[in-house]
């Protein structure tokens, strides 16, 4: 009589078939892309300054991926820093907030009025506090960057309960505490690795262009400025991918986490009404 | 009996409303009193007790705050105009790319949206990669493209507005699209039975839904187009915007901290300033709560 | 599995909110025995929900006294005699059926073992076997509120709170869920009550009707249900039983409630 959610068996070889349907289109542009870009290149002569050819891009990556790799190191510990001070801080401020209901949504609008600043042109004065080659100039910034997306995301899902999971709680003689421990910051969770993902993005960005203001010559965002002042866009444009690859990494680190902590998610259209 | 029932409901109306914009205000002063008592605690403290960490506490590194607006009267070298003249001329100049940017990308985006929603051939073969490109680091290919154009003879400030217009084009995009794909199915329906066109069902139905999606997106891109045109104006030394002003007060900041700060406090302010029009905007346009939505 | 059985007195209680604008309730007197099945119906904004959570001290009233198992009802509330069921179930997704059930166990500080067996006798007793580990959104409407009435019990209360807990479902699983309801009742021998908008289900279910007029909500009257117990799928074709609907309905009509059909598939008001 009732009904119950069962996984619909499917054949693997139909999965497989339909996957690759769903695909092809994407797939089909981006080939299209690519010669497209390097036949425009080469039939127009187009000097490689801005979009150099993509096999010239390549070339760079490999001739100079051990440089690469350890500038995207030095730059991603700096995100990486950046990252856990700034979510950190955010997720305390928020659980400090929900608990003062009142205040957090007065503050709320300033919160999101601040994330309107453009904290990476603060980059000169972090050099200028912190030193120019030391990492934590970029890490305040990377730090900043974070802060916003995860306090407001973390204070959305702390206060957004069902009024009547409060009410039940209350029927328990539940205090405070013990509905944060169980109701609040459980339902919290998919709201924080929303803000988590958003801000991994930010970190590895802030990280890279703070240091298009100055630092240490190893860094990955040195490296590209460097090259860009030089002229050399296809090794330019290789820090780029090298970058963007970091980026990609620490954004599906997070996802994977919030898989594991939050697997108990319903899938979209799983639901049964 | 309606037009007394109006009358006597006015003044109540009045004053609720300018009770709230008091409020309003009030909180507004304490912020900013709480921003002051912050800084200038954190000063005293600091150059009292030689605070090394996390930064050396000096005149320099933390200018007093009534000094740094004091500055902006000041002309900002021998003989100059007046910091607040440069200052404000560079943030016109600055907003001025954003401005183009923005618009120019928004509605490019919003097209883009338009089209794909009516197709789920071009979706398939188009979303990833507008979904992807969310991931790259654009602003890290700021001073790229800046330059890059510059040397094929694109004036610099176009450059900085392509850029803006980049940055704003793919969360507009992504969000329109959502925006209006979140018809509800059944008003859907109800306009099948009225045997509606596509057109009138785009503009009566999906276009009024979307618009919460895409003002979040706006305000966002908003953000990004005015930080992307101070990134973009920077390495490549585009003096008149704020950009070119950051860089160059920071070579003198060892001289004269207050300017650099003054920069940044101005580049702040027209960050925020951004943000609110867009937002105002939403108000306006969308009459529900923006915070309710996606 | 007998619990103690609670008494709720009411006496002189009325709510007003917003100071003074909206008299939700006037003059509540009401005396509930132990082991009775109460309903309360009225029209929308007649004050019933106001008055369950009263009930539950889950509002204060601003006037009048609120006994619960012979003491008033903060005390109640803060020593668990009762267990509350909402119209939605307010199961928790992070949580399974399990562990949704053991959630009042665990902050009495029950140990380990005793929470395990106790919910699987729940799980029995809702008839949910089999699905101890899947999670809400696993479950249909009609299975998620048996959780939740699994779980307002797990802990033996004497008083059960439930407000139009079966309102969201189809008119089929409501009658099921009904003579679970009554099964549920005569196993467990709690105090029960009841909210609801559908005459029917008031007077299949209950031992008494207590009618509430339109805001400000006031007793407009009690019916004494008399149908014999137990009750099951033929009590609802008795001539009584129609006699009893009908007067219901006739004492809601007169206290100045719209009257609606008996169909409950019509909704008066949409309930946000």
């Amino acid at each position: 009589m009732s009904t119950v959610v069962q996984p619909v068996p499917r054949s693997f070889g139909r999965t497989i078939g339909r996957r690759f349907r769903d695909w092809l289109p994407a797939l089909v542009v981006f080939v299209l892309v690519l010669v497209a870009w390097q036949g425009l290149v080469e039939v127009f002569n187009i000097r490689q300054f801005l979009l150099p050819k993509p096999t010239a891009i390549l070339g760079a990556l490999r001739d100079n991926r051990s440089d690469l790799w350890s500038a995207g190191i030095v730059t991603f510990k700096e995100a990486l820093g950046g990252f856990a001070m700034g979510s950190t801080a955010a997720i305390l401020v928020a659980l400090v907030l929900a608990r003062w209901r009142r205040v957090g949504g007065a503050i709320m609008p300033y919160a999101i009025a601040a994330n309107a600043v453009p904290i990476i042109a603060f980059a000169p004065i972090t050099n200028n506090w912190f030193g120019l080659l030391n990492p934590m100039s970029k890490m305040v910034i990377a730090a900043v960057l974070c802060f916003f997306p995860v306090f407001v995301n973390t204070l959305r899902g702390l206060t957004s309960v069902q009024p009547a999971s409060i009410e039940l709680m209350r029927s328990y003689a539940a205090g405070e505490i013990e509905t944060f421990r169980r109701v609040r910051i459980p339902n919290a969770l998919p709201f924080i690795f929303t803000g988590l993902k958003v801000a991994s993005v930010l970190a590895m960005i802030g990280a890279v262009v703070g240091e298009y203001f100055g630092g240490p010559l190893d860094a990955l965002g040195v490296v590209i400025q460097n090259n860009v002042a030089l002229f050399d866009f296809p090794l330019a444009w290789a820090g780029i991918i090298v970058a963007s690859a970091f980026g990609i990494a620490f954004y599906a680190a997070v996802a994977v986490a919030e898989h594991f902590l939050t697997g108990w998610q319903p899938a979209a259209d799983s639901r049964s009404d | 009996m309606a037009a007394i029932a109006s009358r006597r409901a006015a003044p109540a109306v009045g004053d609720g409303r300018a009770r709230a914009l008091l409020d309003r205000a009030a909180l507004l002063v304490v912020v900013l009193a709480a921003i002051w008592a912050v800084w200038e605690g954190f000063r005293w403290i600091g150059i009292r007790t030689e605070l090394t960490w996390p930064f050396p506490v000096n005149d320099v590194t933390m200018p007093r705050l009534h000094e740094i607006v004091g500055q902006l009267f000041e002309p900002s070298r021998v003989n100059g105009p007046l910091l607040i003249d440069v200052l404000l001329d560079a943030a016109l100049f600055t907003a001025r790319e954003a401005a183009v940017g923005f618009f120019l990308g928004s509605a490019i985006g919003f097209g883009l949206a338009v089209v794909l929603v009516h197709s789920r051939l071009l979706q398939r073969g188009f979303l990833p990669y507008i979904v992807a490109s969310q991931t790259v680091p654009i602003l890290a290919i700021a001073p790229m493209v800046v330059v890059g154009l510059g040397s094929k003879g694109v004036t610099g400030w176009v450059a900085v507005a392509i850029l803006a217009a980049y940055l704003t084009f793919f969360p507009v995009a992504i969000n329109t699209l959502r925006g209006l794909q979140s018809a509800d199915p059944r008003a859907l329906e109800l306009m099948h039975s009225y045997a509606a066109s596509r057109w009138t069902i785009l503009w009566r139905l999906r276009v009024p839904a979307s618009m919460p999606y895409v003002f979040s997106a706006l305000k966002i891109s908003a953000t990004a187009s005015i930080v992307g045109a101070i990134i973009g104006e920077a390495p490549s030394s585009i003096q008149e915007g704020l950009g070119g002003a950051i860089l160059n007060f920071n070579q003198y900041y060892s001289l004269e901290p207050r300017n650099l700060w003054a920069t940044n406090i101005v580049a702040a302010a027209l960050g925020i300033t951004f943000f609110l029009v867009v937002a105002g905007a939403e108000r306006v346009v969308v009459r529900r709560a923006p915070e309710n939505v996606a | 599995m007998s619990a103690p059985h609670a008494a709720v007195s009411l006496a002189g209680v009325g709510k007003t909110f917003g100071k003074g604008a909206v008299r939700a309730l006037e003059d509540i007197d009401l005396a509930i025995a132990p082991g009775e099945f109460v309903s309360l119906i009225g029209p929308s904004g007649c004050g019933k929900s106001t008055l369950l959570r009263i009930v539950g001290d889950l509002i204060q009233p601003s006037v009048g006294d609120v006994i619960v198992n012979g003491k008033p009802a903060h005390r109640a509330r803060l020593d668990h005699d009762y267990g509350i069921v909402f119209q939605s179930a307010v199961l928790y997704d992070w949580r399974t059926v399990t562990k949704n059930i053991s959630l009042p166990l665990e902050l009495l500080g029950w140990s380990r073992g005793r929470r395990n067996e106790r919910v699987r006798e729940m799980v029995e007793l809702v008839e949910l076997s089999g699905f101890e580990s899947h999670h809400p959104w696993q479950l249909s409407g009609g299975m998620q509120q048996r959780v939740s009435i699994a779980r307002a019990l797990s802990f033996d209360p004497a008083l059960l709170l439930m407000d139009e807990p079966f309102g969201a479902l189809d008119e089929m699983t409501r009658e099921r869920l009904n003579m679970e309801l009554l099964r549920i009742w005569e196993r467990s021998g709690s105090t029960i009550v009841f909210v609801t908008h559908s005459i029917p289900e008031a007077v299949f279910l209950s031992t008494r009707v207590v009618v509430m007029s339109p805001r400000p909500g006031r007793i407009a009257g009690i019916v004494e249900i008399d149908l014999p117990q137990p009750r099951g799928a033929e009590t609802r074709e008795q001539p009584r039983f129609f006699e009893l609907v009908t007067e219901v309905r006739e004492r809601l009509a007169g206290s100045g409630a719209a009257t609606a059909p008996t169909e409950p598939a019509l909704v008066t008001e949409e309930r946000v």
